[in-house]
């Protein structure tokens, strides 16, 4: 019953009155110790000399620690122990930790930490992809190579040839909220870590290592994230793991908070891309092949690297049904930032290369882009409504008359079987008057020749489930008490998301009681074990599936117990209305739970799930690595200024595919700002390094994310009427990654705009932003 | 060690009186010594607005403020403009037109929202682009913010006009 209802946010009250506790806000306790670390000044060498005698009498200061200081492990990696909490004798990047400061406040530790005389010997540092490629410094032994048919050999016979290189930039998170953790020591050498994390068993992990012990001994608990995005899914490790090592030698409560800088000087980000292609299309505009190298920027240190390139590959396709594929991925070892997770996980990259060669080829065959596009997409799945309310299609059904069947199966061997694109982008290109107002906007460009207006149509294929399959699980704890009240723990965290407020329907709903009965808490790895990083959009999937078995073992035992009281079937017993009916008598939900309790009846149960139907070799790059497809599609119209770069989004429509949506509020909040995230790493936000290794743009101010007046003049938003053809919970679909994508439209109404200024194709990099705009136009303009 | 100075403030009605360093930044005095943890640390360069406060009807970003420049001011902070049995319009919006996803920005957003309203009671949607464009917020896109400010307004606008 309150299961797909427009509900504010669970914690909006709190949030709008400055309540909601983020981990910052936390009271602590007298003689709390504030930890800076102090950072590496070069890109790669050896420390030859630390003198840390100015940190140590700096005032405030209570311990200085270097590696050796470390009493157990010293690392903080997520996968290959190759990431050190403090750098043992060698650097390698601009930012790294080199030892932490210990001090009575925040600023006379960030102070200290300044005080170092660190002496190295220099290195060579390999600061961009193309070193990195001539040293062959990379991950893995040599490049993975996915591919379906012979690429090659079938663009070589192609009516039509294009291929062309370019560059996707890196993203850095900008959660509002930087990074912080607090450890508090408990008896017996335990610690308590609160910890602004998306994986609160990892953190448990890493701690439970660095200070010797199992991780019984270490509880993690996370309310909320002021914004996660990726970038809390293992860049929290090192401050979680310093608090707690400097309580357990202190035993003091520790707190570790990033400043701005620091944070974006040392936090990992969005990888960056080269990607070159060449592809084949036939005169009709059906790609014939295509064959896709990657140079992926996964800086120092292994992170989640393999698993991102891996999606990017995945997401080769994006919604095109390619006969032959080739796609060689490089993953390159630099001397910057370790490059992390961030929303959509390398799907982002690998759609913005086939939405540019789509793009690419549509310039070239004078063909509409759309048009192109639907040429080419998958087949929709036989019980699929056809246009025009005809009769259903059987099998997977050709679009056009002349058009052979296509093989629907990924490259990577996995059928589409619930391709809803077809269906989205005709209701789309209504809704939005695509056709009419690419005529207009011809129209207007040839009157105007210092502005250019551009408009384009991009859709979304996003495949759900982590590609490392046994991270599919989750478990949750709810307990029912004897006056009726429900409390819910589950393994997910809350970043903003809405998580918490669409498991609570999901419990509402299962026992047919109002919401208000349901207390969600916070995070907590002594409630729920083993848990996955809330990542990969799967976390109302995971977790509202467990809350679900958790609850119906609940409910199964009351309706059996009250069946038994009533001498009717357990069948009768009707959990609705915030009432309990069994058969013709109705008690209040309090008094069932009552009755139950003093029956002495289990009113608390864990549930679990796993994702059902995976299947993945990463090597081979075979196999079903996802449970289903979300999809989504965008038309954004710009216009751009040739004198200056400058540009502006002037309009957006979007139809997203959430199934069965949860909570189309959430939901829709979702859609947008994630379209906002995604238009930014395409547009204005650059990252710059200099010639040495250091990050120039790590403050707002000189990193540029949207802004509320960047945001569309019309911004349109509707959620897809449909359901998961899965069995997800009440039938949704993950939404936090897929409508990041839907961005890639904006980048290509630039293309389209640009474009406008020659006879030319723009070659655009991302980001496109008002420099890289000014560059394009000028050489389109000159016909080069 | 520069010497104490002896501050005297008003934060949301109630005075306050310590010693501090002048050069102790304003936000760490309100979340830190006064334990007024809605204004938000975001950036510490005046570039996002989570710190956003008013003072003698302005808004300021609180942490780039010193406290010695505040001495002797009336601030108001997000705890200042209701709670959560007696919420101001603009928080009943935000909550209900779901203008928040994480919250992190909402205090400041809120805050600063307030005194769009004060300086222009009837904004069109432009304006609330543009009065709001020193807050960032990474989540929601701003479509909610921008609805939720606007439906504050309306509301308050009805509310005077019932009231005259
Ligand atoms: S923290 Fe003050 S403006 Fe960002
Ligand atoms: S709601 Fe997260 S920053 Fe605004």
């Amino acid at each position: 019953m309150s299961v797909s209802k427009p509900l504010p946010h669970d914690a909006a009250a709190l949030h709008v009155t400055g309540q909601a506790r983020y981990v910052d806000d936390i009271p602590t306790p007298r003689g709390t110790l504030h930890l800076a670390f102090g950072l590496s000044q070069i890109a790669r060498g050896r420390i030859t000399a630390m003198d840390l005698a100015q940190v140590r009498s700096s005032p405030g200061v209570v311990a200085v620690l270097t590696a050796n200081d470390l009493p157990f492990d010293n690392d903080v990696s997520p996968s290959l122990h190759d990431e050190p909490l403090l750098a043992k004798g060698e650097v390698f990047y601009v930012g790294q930790p080199v030892f932490l400061v210990v001090a009575r406040s925040h600023r006379a530790a960030r102070v200290a930490a300044r005080r170092a005389e660190i002496r190295y010997a220099e290195e060579e540092a390999l600061l961009t992809v193309d070193a990195a490629l001539a040293a062959n410094s990379r991950f893995e032994d040599g490049p993975r190579i996915y591919h379906k048919g012979d690429a090659e050999a079938a663009i070589a016979g192609s009516a039509h040839v294009i291929e062309d290189s370019f560059e996707i930039g890196g993203q850095e998170h900008f959660y509002l909220e930087g990074q912080a953790a607090l450890a508090m020591p408990q008896e017996d050498g335990g610690m308590l870590v609160n910890s602004s994390t998306q994986h609160p068993t990892e953190i448990q992990h890493k701690v439970a290592e660095a200070i010797g012990l199992p991780m019984h001994a270490v509880r993690v608990e996370i309310r909320r994230m002021g914004g996660g995005f990726g970038g809390k899914e293992s860049q929290g490790n090192a401050l979680a793991v310093a608090c707690a090592i400097a309580a357990r030698q202190t035993g003091k409560c520790c707190k570790m908070r990033y400043d701005r800088d620091d944070d974006m000087t040392i936090t990992g980000k969005r990888h960056a891309f080269r990607i070159s292609y060449r592809a084949g299309f036939e005169a009709g505009g059906r790609i014939t092949g295509v064959s896709f190298t990657h140079l992926v920027d996964c800086g120092w240190a292994q992170d989640l690297s393999l698993p991102v390139a891996d999606r990017a590959m995945l997401h080769s396709d994006n919604a095109y049904a390619i006969p032959a594929i080739r796609i060689e991925s490089h993953r390159l070892k630099t001397n910057l930032q370790s490059a992390t997770a961030y929303r959509g996980f390398g799907g982002p990259q690998g759609m913005v290369g086939i939405e540019r060669v789509m793009d690419h080829a549509a310039h070239v065959l004078q063909i509409d882009p759309v048009e192109l596009r639907l040429r080419n997409y998958y087949d929709a799945p036989s019980d699929a409504p056809a246009e025009g309310g005809a009769a259903p299609r059987s099998a997977t059904v050709p679009r056009g008359i002349s058009e052979k069947m296509k093989d629907n199966s990924t490259p990577y061997g996995m059928e589409v079987t619930d391709f809803e694109l077809h269906e989205i982008t005709a209701q789309l290109l209504e809704s939005s008057d695509y056709a009419r107002r690419r005529r207009d906007i011809s129209e207007w460009n040839a009157d105007n020749d210092r502005l250019k207006r551009g408009i384009a149509f991009s859709p979304v294929k996003f495949g759900i489930s982590f590609t490392l399959t046994h991270l599919n699980q989750a478990g949750a704890l709810v307990h029912v008490y004897q006056d009726g009240s429900i409390h819910l723990n589950h393994g997910g965290t809350e970043m903003g998301q809405g998580l918490f407020q669409k498991v609570a329907q999901v419990a509402a709903s299962r026992f047919g009681v109002d919401l208000n009965r349901v207390k969600i808490t916070a995070t907590d790895t002594a409630k729920v074990p083993n848990t996955s990083a809330t990542a990969a959009s799967s976390g109302s999937d995971l977790n509202g599936m467990a809350v679900k078995a958790a609850c119906d073992t609940i409910r199964d035992r009351m309706a059996a117990h009250l069946g038994e009281v009533y001498q009717q079937p357990a069948s009768a017993v009707v959990f609705q209305g915030d009432r309990v009916r069994i058969a013709e008598t109705e008690i209040t939900f309090e008094t069932a739970a009552m009755m139950c309790y003093t029956g002495r009846i289990s009113l608390s149960a864990t549930g679990f799930y796993k994702t059902p139907a995976l299947d993945w070799d990463r090597i081979k790059g075979k196999g079903r690595p996802f449970f289903y497809f979300a999809y989504g599609a965008a038309v954004t119209e710009v216009i751009v200024d040739r004198l200056t770069g400058e540009n502006r989004i002037l309009r957006t429509d979007i139809l997203h595919d959430a199934g069965a949506s949860l909570n189309p509020a959430l939901d829709i909040g979702q859609v947008e700002g994630a379209y906002v995230q995604g238009a930014g790493w395409l547009t204005t936000e650059e990252l710059k390094w200099d010639g040495s290794g250091r990050l120039r743009t790590h403050a707002p101010s000189t990193y540029k994310i949207p802004a509320c007046s960047d945001r569309p003049d019309v911004f349109n938003v509707a959620l897809y009427d449909g359901q998961n053809r899965e069995d997800t919970i009440y039938r949704s679909k993950a939404v936090g990654e897929p409508p990041f994508m839907l961005g890639i439209s904006a980048w290509l109404a630039l293309s389209h705009a640009v474009g406008a200024f020659g006879a030319g194709y723009p070659h655009l990099n991302a980001p496109a932003t008002a420099e890289e705009i000014w560059r394009r136009a000028e050489r389109i303009q000159d016909g080069v | 060690m520069s010497t104490k100075m002896h501050i005297k403030l008003t934060v949301n009605g109630k005075n306050e009186e310590f010693l501090a360093e002048p050069r102790e930044l304003l936000i760490y005095t309100l979340r830190e010594r006064l334990n007024i943890t809605g204004p938000h640390i975001g950036c510490e360069t005046s570039h996002c607005g989570a710190c956003t406060v008013t003072i003698g009807g302005k808004s300021v970003k609180a942490c780039t403020m010193f406290v010695a420049q505040a001495n002797g001011a009336e601030i108001t902070t997000i705890e200042g403009i209701g709670s959560p049995d007696d919420l101001h319009p603009l928080q009943t919006a935000f909550k209900e037109h779901h203008g928040l996803q994480c919250g992190y920005c909402t205090p400041g957003m809120i805050t600063r929202a307030t005194k769009l309203l004060e300086e222009n009671p009837d904004p069109t949607e432009e304006e609330i682009r543009f009065g709001m464009a020193g807050n960032l917020c990474r989540c929601t896109g701003y479509q909610n913010i921008v609805k939720s400010i606007k439906a504050a307004a309306a509301e308050m606008n009805a509310a005077k006009e019932a009231a005259e």
